[in-house]
């Protein structure tokens, strides 16, 4: 890659910026007021479900939900023409096996939770084991949980080898790494937990799990993202970005994307580097494509859930 | 002997470039040996820059212009009314986003201030004096709620009539005007509680007049306290910005306010000059430039009218290097960018700590890449117009000195309007304490950026100004913030945010940038025998 | 064919029990009288009631008892609220006051008719009504002002800046005045609320129909619920629960009976409660309206923060 570092120095964690609060959600409500109308929604909205990561990560999980989640991934709304398929399909280990078989012959990726998610409070060992089963039964991406436990007490060197541990167990898939930023409260101690993610080996860094709020909110996320945007700085290496939970509106998922144009710039509007996790969104995007090609607004009534 | 001066000389070099080191590598965090090929002015370490306004493209958003009611031609509200101007003369206001003309507007000549200020003065001894202050309150409770209830409206015009961007006129402006009348309405049955010992009184008639930079807000904190305070009001709006004030006019029609109580009448310098000079009128307030403050504080000497000035600013915004760095970022953009730098106490002379030097130009620059100029209406917009041809060619003029005297200018790449008066937002780097463009202001989207590197030199360096407006400083540090505060000459000092503004909180200058307090409990003291 | 049977009561009854109604006049939907907890209008959870008179001993209504455990849900919904309530910019909480004078000056005729059934005269009800909204007016007002005035920066002798500001003591649970039905009440909820504390509010016993008119106006009015709880019933029955619940942090007692008085102060040590008692207050006048009111219910809070002494300029605290 142009510009990247031979030798990349890691900085001493203790040190990380310091972020203020209420500068980043002043920053953040601006980002609220940009007004997208027309073709720029439409080519949003259609971004937008590009970069989504369709998830199921309930404990009363089967094989019949995961395959009905996979054919609504590959089947957006079948008479509506130029839709993009989501991102990719998010789902527990065990369940990987069932979703490969079922996204066969498509390019949606199968992303797989590992490492004791979400609670992440398990030995190392049974982590890296996770990890290494779900890369085994297919998994092209993998979302981690770091030990937030170890993070609250200041073992930052802990944290970061966990990382460096399982982005080896995952070979040749991506790793998300998800710092659980509502169990972390300041937003200080949020661009601590993602410097050490990236410097570690992080492909993705990730807001949350889900299971906690608050989960994912604009000013978290443009804390991370500076975060990235400084990591790029100095090192010259992209990091993709992925809030998760809470998304479940357009006119807010539209608010992250005008967040991302105008922090990272063009070369991270794609889903490579970008990810919504999010289950209800779809149909809300499609709800509004939909209202902008008729001019009617919609009821959920005409749109398929999975 | 001189062998100790050559070993602590050397010694001395040596931690200069360890610490030149240390610092790149702080900003860097590469190593040494890898730095060989890196220069020490580049911001960005080799790396490729970020890319904005590229891709994904906003659509244009304009706001509806089309639920505002607009006259063709607006009068004088003397006395409850709207009457003709004694010349006939009337002047056009124009769109400067578009240089097209909106509407035309009476022009007063001395004859019509008279008239001003008789109305003036006689409902102040015939009725105002004579209110009771909880009825004077809810009267100005209810211009308050009223501007809430047509806020749209009131936006859209101000934007077109000023070229500021309908963000800023819908967010910010309308609602501070209107919020400021409900403080201060608050006030009018409590003045006995305001000064321990006292017993106020109202001053009689004021004379007021207002700049074009925020139009409605700044005829709000005229207004307002007068009003509470037991006075009669003449405002004069300037004459670039006349329409809003000239709705509210019609706000204190329906309002049922006693005639004469508030009159606005619009005109040029000469109107505003002849307010000053009429022998009838008890208080000046005037905001504007210090120029023109400078004249009016010679022309009531020797009288018995009381003023109060709220003149120009060149402020320091100061970044330490342990300031949150992003937000301090927005906090320049702030201070300097929005209201298209038509503001009195903008951040205009940023001063960074050097050691940081590199990273916020860096964050500075990337950050003004993302700001859109373009038609204030709409809303996405960040930059709008510049309000005159004159005051685009003073910023054009400043531009020029500045680099004449050698400092380095960098502009942002957006598009702008080909049509209208736009300019894009600009910083100056390599700038001395002597240029002129760190001392006098400009009044636009122009930013002087200099370096420093300990408390003292910043502290001088920021208070080496006849202004003493404001002032902001970024740190993380609590003792140091309280620090600056402390020393800053300044009347209002930002910490950790800049342009921040309540209508509980008093506002104004030391020094060259006035004297007198809008805003808050000191507020009152204007328009009062204490 | 039936005879019509007219008592003292509401309704023709005729003899075989079927209502008979004149068919010129319209039968009225009779109000019932409940009290406000939490932003509702639940009954009291006793089930009792008191019938309210006037002079001549004629029924008003039926009118909650409320008990010990309808205050006990009261001031759970008060605590509840004071988060919230007390985080609020004091300016949106004036616009809120000012709001209630907005909706109360559009039911004035309701008030005033309450109060000429309980036995004021129509001028007197229209003074009292008038007053009442002009009294809201008048702390709406207050709210981002009285910090201005109670609060200090203190010029200590070492090198900190310190500053005091009022802060909102909590939950504050008041006895209204008892001869007054409705200035008395707003008089004691206003100021308690502009300084951002929630209350629960025990009524006049023998006037209680504009309290729970007044219930309604704040409902309607964008205050959060649980900010203001009334209740209605006898003060010799609660008073005591008010002075001794422990999860209540003041309590305000208008009234002039001494003994009352000191119990109240006895009870009310079980926690150390602030308690304020407002004695032979004349409502109706000036002196019923004072920001002091507000500074009754504010706590102090003092900070203090180092202030590095590098460089030169002049300035201090």
């Amino acid at each position: 890659m142009p510009g990247v570092k031979e030798r990349i120095v890691i900085p001493d964690f203790r040190m990380s910026p310091r972020v203020d609060q209420v500068g980043v959600e002043e920053r953040a409500s601006r980002f609220t007021k940009r007004s997208i109308k027309k073709q720029s929604k439409v080519e949003g909205l259609k971004l937008v479900l590009s970069m989504i990561d369709l998830t199921t990560l309930e404990g009363k999980d089967t094989p019949g939900k995961v395959k009905q989640l996979c054919y609504k991934a590959k089947h957006l709304l079948d008479n509506y023409q130029g839709l993009p398929t989501v991102a990719a399909v998010c789902v527990y280990p065990s369940m990987v096996r069932v979703a490969k078989k079922s996204l066969e012959g498509s390019r949606i990726k199968i992303a797989s939770v590992a490492t004791a998610f979400p609670s992440g409070q398990a030995p190392s060992k049974v982590k890296i084991e996770d990890t290494k089963f779900a890369v085994s039964e297919g998994a092209d991406e993998v979302d981690m949980v770091i030990s937030r436990g170890k993070f609250l007490a200041g073992e930052y060197n802990f944290v970061f080898d966990e990382i460096a541990a399982i982005k080896e167990a995952c070979g040749e898939a991506r790793l998300k790494v998800i710092l659980e930023t509502g169990e972390l409260s300041t937003f200080d101690k949020v661009r601590r937990a993602s410097d050490i993610a990236m410097y570690a080996g992080a492909d993705f860094i990730k807001t949350s799990t889900g299971k906690v709020q608050p989960a994912a909110t604009m000013p978290v996320t443009l804390v991370m993202l500076e975060a990235i945007r400084d990591y790029y700085y100095s090192t010259g290496k992209m990091i993709g970005m992925k809030p998760a939970g809470g998304i479940s509106k357009s006119k807010l998922a539209l608010h992250y994307l005008v967040m991302l144009n105008e922090v990272l710039g063009e070369d991270w509007m794609n889903n490579h580097w970008f990810r919504f996790g999010a289950s209800s969104l779809a149909n809300d995007v499609l709800m509004q494509l939909v209202k902008e090609k008729t001019g009617v607004y919609q009821s959920g009534d005409y749109f398929p859930i999975d | 002997m001189d062998l100790q001066k050559v070993v602590s000389s050397l010694q001395l070099a040596r931690e200069k470039r360890v610490s030149y080191i240390a610092s790149n590598l702080k900003e860097s965090q590469m190593s040494t040996a890898t730095k060989k090929n890196k220069k020490v002015s580049s911001n960005n370490n080799g790396v490729p820059k970020l890319k904005f306004n590229s891709g994904w493209e906003y659509a244009p958003a304009p706001e509806s212009k089309s639920h505002i009611k607009l006259k063709g031609r607006y009068d004088l509200f003397i006395n409850g009314k709207f009457v003709k101007p004694s010349s006939g003369k009337y002047f056009e206001t124009i769109n400067p986003a578009t240089e097209e003309p909106i509407a035309e507007i009476a022009e007063a000549n001395i004859a019509d201030v008279d008239k001003a200020v008789k109305a003036a003065r006689n409902a102040y001894e015939k009725v105002w004096k004579k209110t009771r202050a909880a009825e004077r309150a809810k009267y100005i409770f209810r211009l308050s709620r009223m501007i809430q209830e047509r806020a749209r409206e009131f936006a859209v015009i101000e934007t077109v009539d000023g070229g500021k961007t309908i963000r800023e006129s819908r967010d910010v402006d309308i609602p501070l005007a209107a919020n400021h009348f409900f403080y201060y309405a608050g006030w009018a049955d409590k003045l006995e509680y305001a000064f321990p010992g006292r017993v106020p009184s109202s001053l009689g008639v004021a004379g007021q007049i207002i700049p074009w930079n925020f139009p409605l807000l700044m005829a709000a904190w005229k207004i307002a306290p007068a009003l509470a305070t037991g006075n009669t009001v003449i405002l004069k709006p300037a004459e670039t910005t006349p329409l809003t004030a000239l709705k509210l006019a019609e706000i204190v029609q329906e309002s049922g306010l006693p005639e004469g109580v508030v009159n606005i009448i619009t005109g040029f310098g000469q109107t505003g000059a002849d307010i000053v000079n009429h022998p009838d009128i008890d208080k000046i307030a005037f905001t504007g430039s210090t120029e023109v403050g400078k004249i009016i504080q010679k022309a009531v000497a020797g009288t018995n009218k009381k003023i109060t000035l709220e003149l120009g600013g060149k402020a320091a915004n100061i970044i330490f290097e342990d300031a949150p760095l992003d937000q301090a970022v927005e906090g320049i953009i702030n201070g300097i960018y929005f209201n298209q730098g038509h503001v009195c106490c903008a951040g205009s002379r940023l001063f960074v700590q050097e050691s940081v030097y590199n990273i916020v130009l860096r964050k500075l620059k990337d950050r003004m890449e993302t700001l859109i100029v373009g038609d204030p209406l709409d809303k996405n917009t960040d930059i709008g117009a510049i309000n005159s041809k004159t005051q685009l060619n003073t910023i054009n003029k400043y531009v020029s000195i500045g680099k004449k005297e050698g400092a380095e200018i960098y502009q942002s790449s957006c598009p702008i309007p080909d049509k209208g008066f736009f300019f894009r937002p600009t910083l100056f780097t390599n700038v001395a304490q002597s240029n002129r463009i760190a001392q006098e202001e400009i009044f636009g989207p122009v930013l002087a950026v200099q370096t420093f590197r300990t408390d003292e030199e910043v502290i001088e360096k920021a208070n080496n100004t006849p202004y003493g407006l404001s002032a902001g400083v970024w740190t993380d540090k609590g003792s140091k913030i309280f620090n600056l505060t402390t020393k800053m000459r300044a009347g209002v000092v930002w910490a950790n945010t800049y342009n921040k503004f309540d209508p509980t909180s008093p506002f104004g200058g030391y020094k060259e940038s006035g004297f007198g307090r809008e805003g808050g409990l000191h507020g009152l003291s204007a328009y009062l025998k204490v | 064919m039936s005879k019509t049977v007219e008592k003292n009561s509401k309704f023709l009854i005729s003899e075989n029990g079927l209502e008979k109604t004149s068919p010129k006049k319209r039968l009225e939907v009779l109000k019932t009288y409940k009290i406000y907890i939490g932003g509702q209008f639940p009954r009291t959870e006793s089930g009792r009631y008191y019938i309210a008179t006037n002079n001549k001993g004629e029924q008003l209504a039926n009118v909650c008892l409320s008990s010990r455990k309808d205050f006990r849900d009261a001031v759970v919904s008060a605590r509840n609220a004071f988060k919230g309530w007390s985080a609020r910019a004091a300016f949106n909480r004036g616009q809120i006051l000012y709001r209630i004078a907005e909706m109360f000056e559009g039911r004035k005729a309701q008030f005033i008719e309450e109060l000429v059934k309980q036995d004021a005269s129509k001028a007197q009800a229209q003074k009292e009504v008038t007053l009442s909204i002009d009294r809201l007016i008048y702390y709406a007002g207050w709210c981002d002002k009285y910090q201005q005035i109670f609060g200090t920066v203190n010029p200590v002798a070492s090198s900190h800046f310190n500053f005091s500001v009022p802060e909102s003591t909590g939950v504050v649970a008041a006895i209204a005045s008892q001869e007054s039905s409705l200035i008395g009440l707003v008089s004691a909820i206003a100021p308690i609320i502009a300084g951002g504390n929630t209350c629960v509010i025990l009524a006049s016993e023998p006037k209680p129909l504009c309290a729970v008119s007044f219930a309604e106006v704040m409902n309607s009015s964008d205050v959060p619920g649980g900010v203001v709880n009334i209740l209605t019933g006898k003060p010799s029955e609660l008073f005591s629960q008010f002075a001794s619940h422990m999860d209540v942090n003041a309590i305000v007692y208008c009234g002039n009976d001494e003994l009352i008085q000191k119990e109240i102060q006895q009870k009310a040590a079980g926690n150390v409660k602030r308690v304020l008692i407002y004695q032979d207050v004349n409502w109706l006048s000036e002196k019923g309206q004072t920001p002091y009111y507000i500074l009754d219910l504010q706590e102090i809070k003092t900070t203090w923060h180092p202030i590095e002494n590098i460089g030169s300029g002049g300035g201090g605290y």
